[in-house]
């Protein structure tokens, strides 16, 4: 697989992280379809018509090379390969035609959820845990990756492909979803928003062993480990 | 103790009080308290926040009590110090205030029973939730368009140390609209208590120092408008002010698509 030749490591001025991470939920088009007449219904009545996001709190982030936790042998984790796109530039209240200048570059994102039905609430036991979300340590120069919203995205599960996507299917494209979310809450340098996963993601358990790869940006590895139950 | 945070004169400061209208610097200086810049009374952390946790508003706003608490996150840009403004966008007609009692992690805390929460308790202070109930949806609801807005979460003025308040606290709140009281609760009818709280959070998420837990509001939020002074108190824990400006303050254009958005959005 293809790895842009200026790749630079995120602890390198511009592409240092905040550690402010927003996620896009529910940007595969398929994430809607996958909920068919349901979105119609209550308690969602009707298609959700702003960008719909969560937070990932500071100890749900894990560093390339670490591992995703599981809280025992039975529980299962939902696999989110996901785009992350590392803000440059301050973005506050920027227009779609403007906001790819405010993104520094793209990393490859395994954001791991409890797999839930309900879209209603946030959901946090779900999506906020510590040791969820995976940040590939790479961040790929926006000009090297070229159009970010045509990239395929590959998950493997112990060696085998499992799910496979593609950016171009996201109902809001990188620079419409920067837009969106700085008309209401500024986006700072080095903050990562995450594009969002299909509604297929890989169910793993302890010991599972993951790789995302997006076309461009590069691959990630990581596995699936048992959390520790000590008190701190 | 208590403890802010200010600007003044070039550079950030620890402040305490100094009589009623000043506060002395770390540096030994004493100033009027409309002299320096406040900010957020702590470093902040992650910023986790309550839905519905006191039953009066919840049955205000027609919910049924829950089995567990209604929690959110927000973005770091959502916080104000007090005296700080919070826009309305031009196309809401219903923007409340939200009164809250805001709880500050002050050591790590991963699954702590609720008998040891007070021990990762720093402090306490008060915050102002505010909601644009226009842009609420039925998706991972309260979604952040309504709750994550750039500086619509006022908090402080003062970090009042754990120590220096009985646990848990039971405190008289009231918010006041241009020097009308709009709201009044009590701390001791939250439906998840801080002890819960800690102990329900940190089952699944380390709370860390600095992260802040936003208790959930009683009844009594009405809309507020452009020039609006909102003024939250919690009783021996201060009196936090914010005020409500427009979105022509920010440079942007009334009428456009969405939330007043500077320039087109589709």
């Amino acid at each position: 697989m293809p790895l842009a030749p200026f790749a630079v490591r995120c602890d390198v001025p511009p592409f240092r992280l905040s550690g402010t991470v927003i996620a896009a939920l529910l940007n595969h088009r398929r994430s809607l379809a996958a909920l068919a007449d349901a979105v119609d219904a209550p308690p969602y009545r009707g298609a959700p018509k702003a960008v719909v996001l969560a937070i990932k709190p500071r100890h749900s982030l894990v560093a390339a090379g670490g591992a995703l936790r599981v809280d025992d042998d039975a529980g299962e984790l939902a696999i989110g390969a996901s785009l992350g796109i590392v803000i440059g530039r301050t973005a506050c209240a920027v227009r779609e035609a403007d906001a790819l200048m405010h993104v520094a570059g793209y990393l490859v994102a395994c954001d791991a959820t409890v797999p839930h039905a309900s879209h209603y609430r946030p959901q946090i036991r779900a999506t906020a845990r510590d040791a969820s979300c995976v940040l590939g340590g790479l961040v790929v120069a926006r000009a090297d990756v070229g159009d970010v919203d045509a990239l395929a995205l590959r998950t493997f599960v112990d060696g085998e492909l499992a799910a496979t996507a593609s950016t171009a299917e996201h109902v809001r494209g990188v620079a419409r979803l920067v837009a969106e979310i700085s008309d209401f809450m500024t986006l700072a340098p080095g903050d990562v928003v995450l594009a969002g996963s299909g509604p297929d993601a890989p169910r793993v358990r302890a010991g599972g062993r993951v790789a995302v790869e997006i076309d461009r940006v590069g691959r990630l590895e990581t596995r699936v480990a048992v959390a520790d139950r000590a008190p701190a | 103790m208590r403890r802010a945070r200010v600007a003044y004169a070039g550079a950030l400061h620890e402040a305490t009080p100094a009589g009623d209208a000043a506060v002395r610097l770390a540096d030994g200086r004493v100033v009027a308290d409309d002299a320096v810049v406040w900010l957020p009374p702590f470093e902040p952390g992650t910023v986790i926040a309550l839905g519905l946790n006191y039953a009066d508003h919840a049955k205000e706003l027609s919910f049924q009590k829950q089995d567990e608490p209604l929690v959110f996150l927000k973005g770091p840009a959502s916080l104000v110090g007090h005296r700080g403004e919070t826009r309305r966008p031009a196309d809401a007609t219903f923007m409340h205030y939200e009164c809250e009692l805001a709880v500050v992690i002050g050591k790590p805390a991963r699954r702590v029973s609720r008998a040891r929460a007070i021990e990762h308790v720093a402090g306490y202070t008060i915050a102002n939730d505010y909601a644009v109930r226009d842009y609420l949806e039925n998706w991972y609801r309260p979604n952040l368009r309504v709750k994550s807005r750039d500086g619509a979460t006022a908090i402080g003025p003062w970090l009042v140390d754990a120590g220096d308040v009985e646990w848990p606290p039971a405190r008289p709140l009231a918010t006041f609209v241009n020097g009308k009281q709009t709201q009044s609760g009590h701390t001791r009818d939250l439906v998840f208590d801080i002890a819960f709280l800690v102990e329900y959070l940190s089952a699944f998420m380390t709370l860390d120092t600095g992260d802040v837990i936003l208790t959930g509001t009683p009844e009594g939020v009405v809309n507020v408008d452009v020039g609006d002074e909102v003024v939250c108190e919690i009783e021996g824990l201060g009196r936090l002010a914010n005020r409500i400006v427009g979105d022509d303050a920010f440079g942007r254009s009334r009428g456009a698509a969405g939330d007043g958005e500077r320039g087109s959005m589709p």
